[in-house]
């Protein structure tokens, strides 16, 4: 299978009035369609790995290459396309712009390119409503809506230009248990059904248990690559 | 226009902020347009008192004798420049007024009628009698007749200070509106003064009337220029105005300086306003940017924000400016009821005071579009 992310030798150091590395010598590639976690305790790097691979910062030294691209070299406005383009991001909390509904906070990405045909996307976006069970709060504003359906629709939202790469920071860090077996259900359903990779940041064990490989980084190197 | 419908939702969003800026801005933009108005009207109305139904620029003789000869060939080179909007000639001289008790010093000016009319209004301010049908025709001000004690219709004897008498009809009397005029000057046709001042068909002086007023300087150096003669000299009213001149420029300057220190002000307050706003959107302009949109395009958020705020705020400015002006022209009014200030509503200023918010409202956008250029979206994300 293809690589669709793919680290070579990555170090990242903040510099600083000391400098602090926090990753060293990363090499990690995911296969395309592939379901994986990355855990890790607070401080590990694991937010810094997922933001390289995000293309929202850049490694120190090193090679990264998403979905065939070397960000390394590209233009911040580039990175902008690639971004929009290729990877949907859920994070733990949902920023959705609370100005907006929730269909439009979902088409919002397909504004920023408005590349699809228009046609197509509001089918997307209504499959997605359906399978994330949201489609009554669609024309709510982001704020009257509940936290699990928030953060569905920012599941959507990180969905409907139908990315590449899914990266998810603690997706369902501030959801209560069924809610948070419901979203890696659905996580599971999009995996197998449009073929997106996903990388799921936690610190739940048992969350990560539940995904086809997982990555464990420990001050900012990698020491567990388990795969079923 | 993703940034503009992004722009306008937050302008809804902040609904009280928004009101409060925009209402700031109308504010400041109506007194901007109500200072610069009734300054323009209170110089254009003071000029006009002074200039206004005068020439502007006035040819007379440089010799001795005083009178101008071939003057049909100047008046038409000065018609062919195209800068004036009136072109009259005068033969004018001293004279006395003379019956058994009197004898009284008066001008007597002999003008080409018609022509001098577009320059004077002479027929328009006629209050009694009518205007000069024959050359024993004689017009005389609304002062020198209260002294003379005279009516429509009587007869008038003029002499030259060389003494030779002339009796003419009245046909009626003017008020020009200035005292001195009114007291001294009997308005004749021009034949008429020639022929009883022994001018023959030369003339005293060319007079003028220009459209740009404050351009009569260089108006009447263009002319002297194409003129090109030494027995004349051509004067304009600035030579002749000068502290009239000095006080407009001071009060044209203090009202450019009131002008723009309430631009400056509202540029001020936008932009510290909008900057308040990138810090209270920066998890949406971060999210966004995660997202994928460019700089250029976040940035411009705040710059459409500038330019709603400026075009709302200016329109509203502009009206409530124009509502204070005519509220102040209601309730200001002279003893007998006239309009303390003539208004003059001069919509170059008014589209120009608009667009010069507008632009300067959109610019306000440009230190928080700045702002929000250096905004990265792993400090929102990270900051929860």
């Amino acid at each position: 299978m293809a690589s669709v992310v793919e680290l070579k030798n990555v170090d990242k150091i903040y510099r600083g009035a000391i400098d602090t590395q926090v990753l060293f010598d990363i090499n990690l590639t995911f296969e395309e369609g592939s379901f994986n976690s990355l855990v890790g305790e607070s401080g590990s790097g694991k937010s810094t790995l997922l933001n390289i691979i995000g293309t929202l910062d850049k490694p120190t030294r090193g090679e990264v290459k998403i979905a065939g691209n070397r960000i390394n070299d590209l233009s911040k406005d580039k990175l902008a396309e690639l971004r929009n383009t290729t990877i949907g991001f859920v994070f733990q909390f949902h920023y959705l712009l609370p100005e907006f509904t929730a269909i439009e906070n979902v088409l919002m990405p397909y504004s920023i390119s408005k590349k699809q045909p228009a046609k197509s996307v509001a089918k997307r976006a209504e499959e997605l409503f359906d399978m994330l069970n949201i489609s009554t709060v669609r024309n709510n504003p982001a704020s009257k809506m509940s936290g699990g359906q928030q953060q569905r629709t920012a599941i959507a939202r990180a969905l409907i230009n139908n990315p590449k790469i899914v990266l998810a920071d603690e997706p369902t860090g501030n959801l209560d248990s069924e809610n948070t077996a419901t979203i890696y259900k659905i996580f599971r359903e999009i995996n197998q059904q449009y073929g997106t990779t996903f990388l799921i940041v936690t610190h739940d064990r048992r969350i990560a248990e539940q995904t086809d490989r997982i990555v464990e980084i420990k001050d900012g190197k990698i020491v567990v690559d388990i795969r079923k | 226009m993703l940034s503009f419908r992004i722009a306008l939702r937050f302008l809804k969003s902040g609904k009280t902020q928004t009101i409060l800026i925009v209402v700031g801005m109308a504010i400041a933009i109506s007194i901007q347009v109500f200072v610069g108005l009734l300054l323009d009207s209170l110089q254009k109305s003071l000029v006009n008192q002074t200039i206004g139904n005068s020439p502007q620029i006035i040819i007379t003789s440089a010799t001795d004798i005083g009178t101008i000869r071939d003057w049909e060939k100047m008046v038409s080179i000065i018609e062919r420049l195209g800068s004036t909007k009136a072109v009259s000639v005068s033969a004018s001289a001293n004279g006395f007024v003379r019956d058994e008790n009197t004898n009284m010093p008066v001008l007597v000016r002999g003008f080409n009628l018609e022509r001098a009319d577009r320059i004077y209004s002479i027929n328009n301010r006629i209050y009694e009698g009518g205007r000069i049908e024959s050359r024993r025709d004689v017009l005389v001000g609304r002062d020198l007749r209260e002294e003379l004690e005279v009516s429509v219709g009587d007869r008038l004897t003029i002499s030259s200070p060389e003494g030779i008498s002339s009796t003419f009809t009245i046909s009626g009397f003017y008020d020009l509106g200035v005292a001195s005029i009114n007291k001294s000057w009997i308005i004749a046709n021009l034949e008429t003064t020639q022929q009883i001042f022994g001018f023959d068909r030369r003339i005293t002086s060319i007079e003028m009337a220009v459209d740009d007023v404050f351009g009569a300087d260089t108006i009447a150096s263009r002319i002297e220029q194409e003129l090109d003669n030494e027995d004349i000299k051509v004067e304009n009213w600035k030579e002749q105005n000068e502290d009239l001149l000095s006080a407009l420029n001071g009060q044209q300057t203090s009202s450019t300086i009131i002008q723009a220190v309430i631009i400056l002000s509202v540029v001020i307050a936008i932009a510290s306003v909008l900057a308040i706003s990138v810090l209270q959107k920066s998890r949406q302009i971060g999210i966004l940017k995660a997202m994928g949109i460019k700089d250029l395009s976040a940035s411009m958020i705040f710059i459409y924000q500038g330019l709603l705020i400026g075009l709302v705020g200016s329109i509203l400015g502009v009206a409530l400016g124009l509502g204070l002006l005519y509220a102040f022209s209601t309730f200001t009014k002279n003893p007998d009821g006239t309009s303390l200030i003539e208004l003059y509503i001069g919509y170059d200023f008014i589209i120009r005071s608009w667009l010069i918010a507008v632009v300067a409202s959109t610019l306000a956008g440009i230190i928080p579009a700045r702002k929000s250029l250096r905004l990265n979206p792993i400090e929102v994300i990270r900051e929860g």
